[in-house]
């Protein structure tokens, strides 16, 4: 017999009697998330929260922060002048490694954790918001969802083949339990919130 | 590498000759817990999410053959390579196979406690695969060449003066440096040369979801992530217990898991993996290593709902004033201590002794384990398995016999009081473990039974 | 009421004062108490070793001593929790289930079953709480910290009524003392660290006494003030909710 099937027969002799799910729906809020709850969420995590309400804006901002040096990498045509280098599906990993501004378009923040959910549809490549130095999320101020019960309420009406949710900058605290901020992944984190 | 011929307490007490050691170990970890307690206490729907979740993992393990079914055919429609492992070899053996026909000999891993378990490191060194741990906590361990002492904090034991030492010594650092920042960066710029050069990583698994075919990866820094997206092949490494129902239960554990582990609101990076990128490619391990055994144990079967959050370590004041190693296996504190002996009883029949039965552990667990009723559960089956040093089994007999009887009792009450009043040289000594660092109780002139006797005449 | 006076062995044996002033308050309160003199122990120590299929003839001889009361109380947690969650006997199941569900610890007979609403003792000290793990986890005679729950405790508020009494907060308010049964010999270190840790919370918040629904964790406590040579002293509920 393969291990699959010994171990599926070993599964289905020792498992005990069935035992019901319960109804988790009792946690959903199905109402709007809080922004201000949100953004202290977001900075709680380590992260920051910016308010825009148009692209124009946040192309100033993003040059003011981060200089004309630096090289910023985008996949939202409407951020494609703030590209230092083209950038597609076809894009090798590698040459990502010296990014040092993603842009991605978040699809929904969470107002109990500060995270915003995104997919490989708007991360393209989906090693970008990882390996960049600084992560910049864009999302629409009413794409709030209260908890994680409601995130996946959103989420089971969308498909992906990689998806995350991303609270802040990376982070460790595996030295004494002192935390750093910056441990593999970016060193910042920055929501816009537009609208 | 680790010292099985002693157990917990010879371990323990080998901890505790540094005093200061042990408190700065147990502040460190009960400052944890308090951060846990405050995160806890910020929804007020904590105890019914804890239900929750206890609920969906009993669901779980009681259907689930027909769940780990649903995962493998969904996880093969969204275009990942499914294997099965029935015990650690050959979970290596299947690892060390896909990186020979990678034809890698270099791998960056993040943290997988099963991997700890299955010894998959020592494994592949002795066939020459070269094994990075990713996660920072891992890495500094490796260098020290010592196992985690902890499944959330791998490190917790280490000084960061003597991370400064490990870095001085394997990164080239100056010497002298312990700053946590200047350390971490140091490892930041090591680690992003390995996951650039890997073109194989492994992962753990925190949750495998039956109804979609997508596992769920959970780390803070970042190390899963860049590990997996970097390299052209993925392997992701889980035990059968991994298995979730739906999607929408993740609201209900991601929210418990990491507010439980660290008293954060959530991990920085929860990863979702449904399929792969074009041109790449993942396996998914799927583990028994006893896992089915510890299934038809009635009494012990839901320590499979366990998350590996590790809040029972952190509340443990057992765990926090021995250090992990003292448990001498993969998983330590009080979860370890009722998983390890289904693996090898005689080899860890040590461990669920190593606990005063306090009630904590299974208090803070986010899925409700009764660990500590396990533990107490662990030592009837050992004792009567014949895992039991002969001179306790002996003192144990004669405990009962005495205890047994009210004629016998009375006799030996005051036997015992006579010696300490008139013989304390007898107990006062170094071969009475109690009296090695506390005095004994002062002996009375009458128990009550005899005062009841005397006073209160029926 | 007719109750059975359970006096855990140990207490017996060096604690005779805690269940004297248990014995006494109980009288003071109007409750007619009576003391089987055949009783022994509850076999806690040999079932928490893992040997609790030793434990047959204790059993029998427990329910024997005590089947006759419409309760039994005894001034312990440990000991209450051991019999409630354990107490078999294969030839009687019905006489073992019928004790486990009438034995009280004391604090919680008090405020659950003669509902006590003050006392007339008096107590001027100052007084640190140990939350005994087996009453407070076991029996939930208090709320515990790991949980989101509402605040309680009834050794607490029953020590309230004592006048006089000076009731200090402790920095870590439930962790346990490390006294564990035999786990205080057989892991004599970390019990022995646990135990210096308990202590030491209590006298950096000036305790003059340490209090408790539990004997042999005072017992643990105790043994390591003396070594430290400390005036402080250890001392049963039952004997400050009887003082004065």
């Amino acid at each position: 017999m393969s291990s699959r099937d010994s171990i599926l027969k070993a599964v289905k002799e020792n498992q005990p009697e069935k035992a019901g799910l319960p109804d988790i729906s009792v946690f959903k809020t199905s109402t709007q998330g809080s922004l201000s709850k949100f953004a202290a969420a977001l900075n709680a995590v380590g992260g920051k929260i910016a308010y825009v309400s148009d692209y124009g804006e946040i192309l100033h901002m993003i040059k003011a922060q981060y200089g004309d040096h630096a090289k910023v990498i985008s996949p939202m045509k409407e951020l494609a002048m703030l590209c230092t280098e083209n950038f597609d599906l076809s894009t090798p990993v590698h040459s990502l490694h010296d990014v040092d501004v993603a842009i991605l378009k978040g699809q929904f923040g969470v107002a109990e954790n500060g995270a915003v959910w995104i997919t490989d549809k708007e991360m393209v490549n989906r090693a970008l918001p990882f390996i960049t130095q600084h992560l910049v999320a864009i999302i629409d101020w009413e794409m709030i969802v209260p908890t994680m019960h409601d995130s996946y309420e959103l989420i089971s009406r969308t498909r992906y083949g990689f998806g995350t949710f991303i609270a802040g900058p990376s982070k460790t605290a595996d030295i004494e339990q002192s935390l750093v901020i910056g441990a593999h992944g970016p060193r910042s984190m920055t929501v816009y919130v537009m609208g | 590498m680790e010292q099985t011929t002693k157990d917990h307490s010879a371990l323990a007490q080998q901890f505790n000759r540094d005093e200061d050691r042990v408190d700065w170990h147990d502040e460190t970890l009960w400052w944890i817990r308090e951060k846990r307690d405050k995160a806890a206490h910020q929804l007020p729907e904590w105890e019914s999410l804890r239900e929750a979740a206890s609920q969906i993992k009993n669901n779980t393990l009681s259907n689930l053959h027909d769940y780990l079914l649903q995962f493998e055919q969904n996880a093969i429609a969204n275009g990942l390579q499914v294997h099965w492992a029935a015990d650690a070899a050959e979970h290596n053996q299947i690892v060390h196979r896909i990186i020979n026909e990678a034809n890698v000999v270099r791998i960056v891993k993040s943290k997988s406690m099963l991997t700890e378990e299955c010894g998959l490191n020592e494994y592949l060194a002795k066939r020459g695969i070269e094994v990075i741990d990713s996660d920072l906590g891992e890495r500094i361990v490796q260098l020290a060449a010592e196992p985690p002492s902890h499944i959330v904090l791998p490190c917790i034991h280490k000084k960061k003066e003597e991370i400064g030492e490990l870095f001085h010594q394997h990164l080239g650092i100056e010497a002298n440096i312990s700053d946590p920042q200047f350390l971490t960066e140091t490892a930041r710029q090591h680690l992003r040369e390995i996951f650039l050069t890997r073109k194989l990583a492994l992962t753990g698994v925190n949750f495998a979801i039956a109804e979609t075919g997508e596992f769920v990866v959970c780390t803070n820094e970042g190390n899963a992530d860049m590990g997996a997206h970097l390299a052209e092949v993925h392997i992701a490494s889980m035990g059968i217990e991994k298995i979730i129902p739906e999607r929408a239960h993740l609201g209900v554990f991601l929210r418990l898991l990491t507010r439980s582990a660290t008293g954060q609101p959530i991990t920085t990076y929860s990863s979702h993996f449904k399929r792969p990128r074009e041109g790449k490619k993942i396996h998914i391990i799927i583990v028994d290593n006893g896992r089915t055994v510890q299934l038809g144990r009635k009494d012990f079967r839901n320590s499979l709902k366990c998350i590996r959050c590790a809040a029972c370590m952190n509340t443990c004041p057992v765990y926090r004033r021995s250090g992990g190693h003292s448990y001498h296996t993969a998983v330590a504190g009080p979860i370890g201590s009722i998983l390890a002996p289904n693996l090898d009883m005689k080899k860890y029949a040590d461990l669920p002794f190593a606990s005063t039965l306090c009630g904590s552990c299974s208090n803070v667990c986010p899925v409700k384990i009764d660990i500590h009723e396990q533990l107490y559960k662990w030592r009837q089956v050992l004792v009567k398995n014949g895992y039991t040093p002969t001179a306790k089994k002996a003192g144990m007999q004669l405990m009962t016999w005495t205890l047994s009887s009210p004629g016998r009792y009375h006799m030996a009450g005051k036997a015992g009081r006579w010696v300490l009043k008139n013989a304390p040289f007898a107990v006062n000594n170094k071969l009475n473990p109690w009296y090695r660092q506390r005095d004994m109780p002062e002996a009375p002139e009458l128990s009550f039974s005899e005062w009841y006797k005397q006073n209160k005449k029926n | 009421m007719k109750v059975g006076l359970f006096v855990p062995c140990y207490v017996d044996q060096f604690y005779p004062g805690a269940a004297i002033a248990t014995l006494k308050l109980l009288e003071k309160l109007g409750v007619e108490v009576v003391y089987p003199p055949k009783q022994t122990c509850c076999g806690q120590p040999m079932a928490n070793s893992g040997f609790e299929h030793l434990t047959i003839g204790c059993n029998e001889l427990f329910i024997k001593n005590f089947e006759e009361f419409e309760y039994i109380v005894a001034p312990s947690g440990s000991c209450v929790l051991h019999i409630r969650d354990h107490l078999h006997d294969d030839k009687q199941p019905e006489a073992a289930k019928s004790i486990s569900n009438k034995i009280y610890e004391l604090t919680a007979f008090l405020t659950d079953v003669l509902k006590v609403k003050k006392l007339s003792a008096k107590f001027p000290h100052r007084v640190g709480i140990h939350q005994s793990c087996h009453g407070q986890r076991g029996l939930h005679i208090s709320s515990m910290t790991e949980l989101v729950a509402p605040e309680f405790s009834k050794p607490l508020s029953l020590l309230q009524m004592v006048d006089g009494i000076d009731l200090l907060q402790l920095s870590r308010k439930d962790e346990c003392c490390g006294f564990g049964g035999t786990f205080c010999v057989t892991e004599e270190a970390v019990s022995v660290k646990m135990g210096k840790d308990r202590v030491a919370d209590h006298l950096e918040h000036g305790a003059e006494y340490i209090t408790g629904v539990d004997m042999s964790c005072l017992m643990h406590m105790e043994g390591i003030l003396k070594r430290q040579g400390s005036k402080v002293k250890v001392i049963h509920i039952a004997e400050i909710l009887n003082a004065g």
